[in-house]
């Protein structure tokens, strides 16, 4: 087994071992603070193989920007589709729509599927084998462009901007 | 009053449960109705946290996380299990 | 049960906010005519609701036990990042069963 560089192989990941662990055990004393901290440690320090190589860097204000931006948008747009859902579905214009990707690394890639999957009237469905169209569902599209547009002003070039700043 | 909202919500979901149940029987796919689990799944994490809530505990807090990583990993094997036959490769 | 009411109203708003979600999305699930215009409905709708949900009872414990109580927020977490893998997984199994679709959705998907 090849032998990490560092003491942390991944520093995010180690942050978020720390905090889950003391979530999971509801209490922030000191025993639960030194057990976190030992698996926040071990866990990546065995398991680094197995993950792929992390972002080089991440703007993490961005990135908190971006979170609540997106956690808005759930909540706002859950109401338009209970309002879809609920009224007529003749209405409806369903379609499938294909998003040409910009971004390159696969982190990202799944970071922005995942974010068009919540952001409600759109799944995305698939990925083409060379990476380079996301295949999306609408529940009610009325332009495709604008669809796209949408995404791409909104969704990805934070994504881009917080995950792929050192690569061209 | 927290009370009634509560029962008043335990009401809500329950007919949620039972229009996911009729789905679940109605089908007409496969994926239909891996899709009626799934939110059969969900909605009953709703039901506990509601349970814990009318019973003034918080034991149930484990129960539900259970539940939601059972449900994901039990969902993503039925899903993989219809696209290549298999589930470990 | 704490006396600041306050907390029971938003105890109460969130609870139900968070079920007449999950039950909009249970409708969606029942009568939406086609399985990809299905998804759409428990992926999201479900999952807010859930979470919702559990930040009703995380302020109620908070309240009534006097210290933060913060682990329901794992629970919403997950949620949220396993509904769309689970979406994702779900879409390409229907893809590759070649489900019928609703006859005016527009748009193709590629062949699997």
């Amino acid at each position: 087994m090849k032998r990490p560089d560092r003491v942390f192989p991944h520093p995010w990941l180690s942050v978020s071992l720390l905090i889950g662990w003391l979530l999971l055990m509801n209490s922030v004393s000191v025993g639960n603070v030194i057990m976190a901290a030992v698996l926040a440690t071990l866990i990546p320090w065995l398991t680094h193989v197995f993950w792929p190589r992390s972002p080089h860097r991440l703007r993490f204000g961005r990135l908190l920007i971006f979170a609540c931006r997106v956690l808005s948008d759930i909540v706002l747009a859950n109401l338009q589709v209970a309002r879809l859902i609920l009224g007529s579905r003749r209405r409806l214009r369903p379609a499938f729509v294909h998003y040409p990707l910009q971004l390159q690394q696969d982190f990202s890639i799944s970071v922005l599927a995942s974010t068009i999957s919540l952001t409600p009237g759109t799944v995305s469905a698939d990925i083409s084998p060379d990476r380079s169209t996301l295949l999306i569902h609408g529940l009610d599209v009325g332009d495709e462009q604008a669809l796209i547009e949408h995404i791409r002003q909104r969704y990805e070039e934070p994504i881009r901007e917080i995950f792929e700043c050192s690569t061209p | 009053m927290l009370d009634t909202v509560v029962l008043l919500c335990l009401g809500i979901i329950c007919a949620a449960l039972l229009l996911t149940f009729a789905r679940l029987i109605k089908g007409p796919d496969l994926p239909d109705r891996i899709l009626a689990l799934d939110t059969l799944y969900i909605n009953a994490i709703a039901l506990i946290m509601l349970l814990g809530l009318y019973l003034d505990s918080n034991l149930f807090f484990e129960a539900a996380l259970l539940i939601a990583v059972m449900g994901f990993v039990s969902t993503v094997a039925i899903a993989k299990h219809l696209l290549r036959g298999n589930i470990i490769e | 049960m704490s006396d600041a009411s306050w907390v029971e109203w938003l105890v109460a708003a969130l609870l139900l906010i968070g079920s007449v979600f999950a039950l909009v999305g249970a409708i969606g699930l029942f009568k939406l005519p086609d399985f990809f215009m299905r998804l759409h409905g428990p992926t999201k709708a479900s999952t807010l609701g859930v979470g919702a949900l559990v930040l009703g009872s995380m302020v109620y414990f908070s309240a009534q036990s006097g210290s933060i109580s913060l682990h329901e927020l794992l629970i919403t977490f997950f949620l949220f990042l396993t509904a769309p893998v689970s979406a994702n997984m779900l879409a390409k199994a229907a893809m590759h069963e070649k489900l019928r679709r609703e006859p005016r959705t527009r748009g193709e998907p590629w062949e699997q």
